[in-house]
């Protein structure tokens, strides 16, 4: 860890990982709650279109493609509004547009495809000092008001009608995400990746609901996923020496796939916890009966009031109570 | 707190089209401050649409709508605006009961700023009155139909509005979520609040509502007290109601047949 961190390409390398861990699912959270969870895909293909005009050009890839980004995001979000496009057909728009535009334009650069190969899986050694500038300040824009705008960009995200009614300006709030996912995605190219940088939009946040409850929960818990797998995946490509954007979002996804285990067992303790304790524990090793056939599932939150019993809940209902077992219930 | 007799809500000959069909005909409908109407009629006899109208949500073609004297196009003053969807994508999961009912309180709060003292007791009262404490921090999928029903009402009473409007909150949830309902709005129209409520039918409401008004073909067949309508029924006003909802089915087919011609050579 020290040895990685004496060289000066690596110490900007993982303060980019690190604002991309923060960022990525923090403007992911609002994405996935609008159901455009490939939202990140299409804007990544908008910013190889920037890309192939800046080696077009000579100039730095990273502000073009954010504003490539931008301008993508905001149109398709105002044909989206419009009525114009659906969702799915402008995301297709962007994905092939942006696509078919930075390959031409790398094209004619004299570069070649091959050229956008670092933008497209992330190359840590590229990070300039300029990029990891402009990174910082946009990442802190991003933070501030995907945190500071939590409640309205929830309530946008989650109920537009009524977010309406609350006289928010919707279409502006919406615009807003768009963008900042634009800006997201334009920034991670040199970490995670055009082409994997919506996974780490994506893959952190439907982790952190799997262990984690309420919206502000999810939301913290996802930065910290994020955070944790973006820096982690950057240090583990230095060592094995292979492309960062993979590593990340391979550790986000093991991640994810641990959290489900991990939301059953958390599941189950808070069912335990939240429950009063029985009493008498007498009929714990008393015979029971045994109910075969009982259409109705038990579970917390059905209706039916529970109690701790040993190391299970009973569930009462019509004045006696029982619980599940196998494919029967135990009369208790 | 409004002086009696002011007018919470005014609709003036209002007309609506969606897709190109008319759905409100020229409708004009008034609330008085404390006074609750039921918005009635047959299936696609344009209720929903009126009432999200009136909200802004919907664009009208002809016609006018004041929000406590202000044309809804000037109107800013949301948080006298209580409003119950008949569904919400804030059910699908992923949110606290509180997180849902906070979301009530935006108009009251400026961007940036915490939840204050004030908005978190309305918060607390909102959900309480209509009888979830116990469930604050649960995840609202975890909710039966009737409880998410109620997190909706907590969720519009969170910003204490002066007319409150609810889409059919009674369709599809048992006697009990509406005799809590029914209690909810006897005591905010004790208050002095103003409640417009799409019904399909009258139920458990009946005792509150001072008069119900009824759509039919997008215009209104009824204006008036509620126990008029029963008479207006028997005495032949129901053939009208039967009327309105054939001519909608006609425009159904209509739509059909408009499309099956566009489709076939």
């Amino acid at each position: 860890m020290i040895e990685i961190l004496s060289y000066p390409f690596m110490q900007r390398a993982l303060i980019a990982a690190l604002l991309t861990g923060l960022i990525a699912p923090a403007i992911g959270t609002y994405v996935v709650q609008r159901r455009l969870s490939l939202l990140g895909d299409g804007l990544g293909h908008v910013a190889l279109a920037g890309v192939g005009l800046a080696l077009l050009t000579g100039m730095a890839p990273i502000p073009i493609a954010v504003a490539a980004c931008v301008a993508g995001a905001v149109v398709v979000e105002m044909l989206r509004q419009r009525g114009k496009a659906t969702g799915d057909i402008g995301l297709a728009i962007l994905f092939y547009g942006g696509l078919a535009a930075g390959v031409f334009l790398s094209g004619i650069s004299g570069v070649g495809a091959g050229g956008l190969a670092q933008y497209l899986f992330g190359s840590l050694t590229t990070v300039t000092r300029d990029d990891l500038m402009l990174v910082g300040v946009l990442a802190i824009v991003i933070l501030v008001i995907t945190l500071g705008l939590a409640p309205q960009l929830y309530a946008v995200s989650t109920d537009e009608e009524f977010a309406r009614t609350q006289g928010l300006r919707v279409r502006i709030y919406h615009i807003a995400v768009v963008s900042l996912a634009a800006v997201t995605v334009a920034l991670a190219m040199r970490t995670v990746g055009l082409l994997l940088v919506s996974a780490l939009m994506v893959v952190p946040v439907a982790a952190a609901r799997n262990v984690v409850r309420g919206f502000t929960a999810a939301l913290i818990c996802a930065i910290a996923i994020g955070v944790i797998t973006a820096v982690g995946g950057a240090v583990g490509s230095f060592y094995i020496d292979a492309a960062p954007g993979a590593f990340i979002v391979l550790l986000a996804i093991a991640v994810f796939v641990l959290s489900w285990p991990l939301s059953y067992l958390l599941r189950r303790r808070r069912a335990a916890a939240i429950l009063p304790e029985l009493v008498d524990d007498d009929d714990l090793i008393a015979p029971h009966t045994i109910t075969e056939n009982h259409p109705h599932q038990h579970a917390p939150g059905c209706g039916h009031p529970a109690v701790r019993h040993g190391d299970h809940a009973d569930f009462i209902h019509e004045g006696h109570r029982h619980a599940a077992h196998a494919d029967h219930y135990d009369e208790h | 707190m409004l002086l009696d007799g002011s007018t919470a809500l005014a609709a003036d000959d209002l007309t609506v089209e969606l897709g190109g069909l008319p759905v409100l005909r020229g409708i004009s409908l008034s609330i008085r401050a404390g006074e609750a109407v039921a918005l009635m009629g047959g299936n696609g006899s344009g209720k929903s649409t009126l009432v999200r109208t009136v909200l802004g949500l919907l664009p009208h073609q002809r016609g006018s709508v004041r929000l406590f004297g202000q044309p809804l196009r000037s109107f800013r003053d949301w948080a006298r605006i209580g409003y119950v969807p008949q569904r919400s994508m804030a059910l699908l999961g992923g949110s606290k009961v509180k997180e849902v009912v906070a979301a009530g309180r935006l108009a009251r709060r400026r961007p940036f700023r915490p939840l204050s003292r004030d908005d978190r007791e309305a918060i607390h009262d909102a959900i309480a009155q209509v009888g979830l404490s116990q469930q604050l921090n649960s995840d609202i999928a975890a909710l039966s139909g009737g409880q998410q029903q109620r997190v909706l009402v907590a969720r519009a009473l969170a910003g204490k509005p002066e007319l409150l409007v609810l889409d059919e909150p009674t369709s599809g949830v048992d006697l009990e979520h509406q005799r809590v309902l029914a209690e909810v709005l006897a005591e905010l129209m004790s208050a002095g609040t103003a409640v417009l409520v799409v019904l399909h039918d009258v139920g458990s409401l009946g005792g509150l509502i001072d008069r119900a008004v009824v759509l039919s073909d997008g215009r209104v067949a009824h204006d008036g007290p509620l126990g008029d309508l029963g008479q207006h029924r028997r005495f032949g006003g129901h053939e009208h109601l039967d009327h309105g909802r054939t001519a909608i089915d006609d425009h159904g087919e209509n739509a059909d047949g408009w499309l099956g011609g566009a489709v076939e050579p």
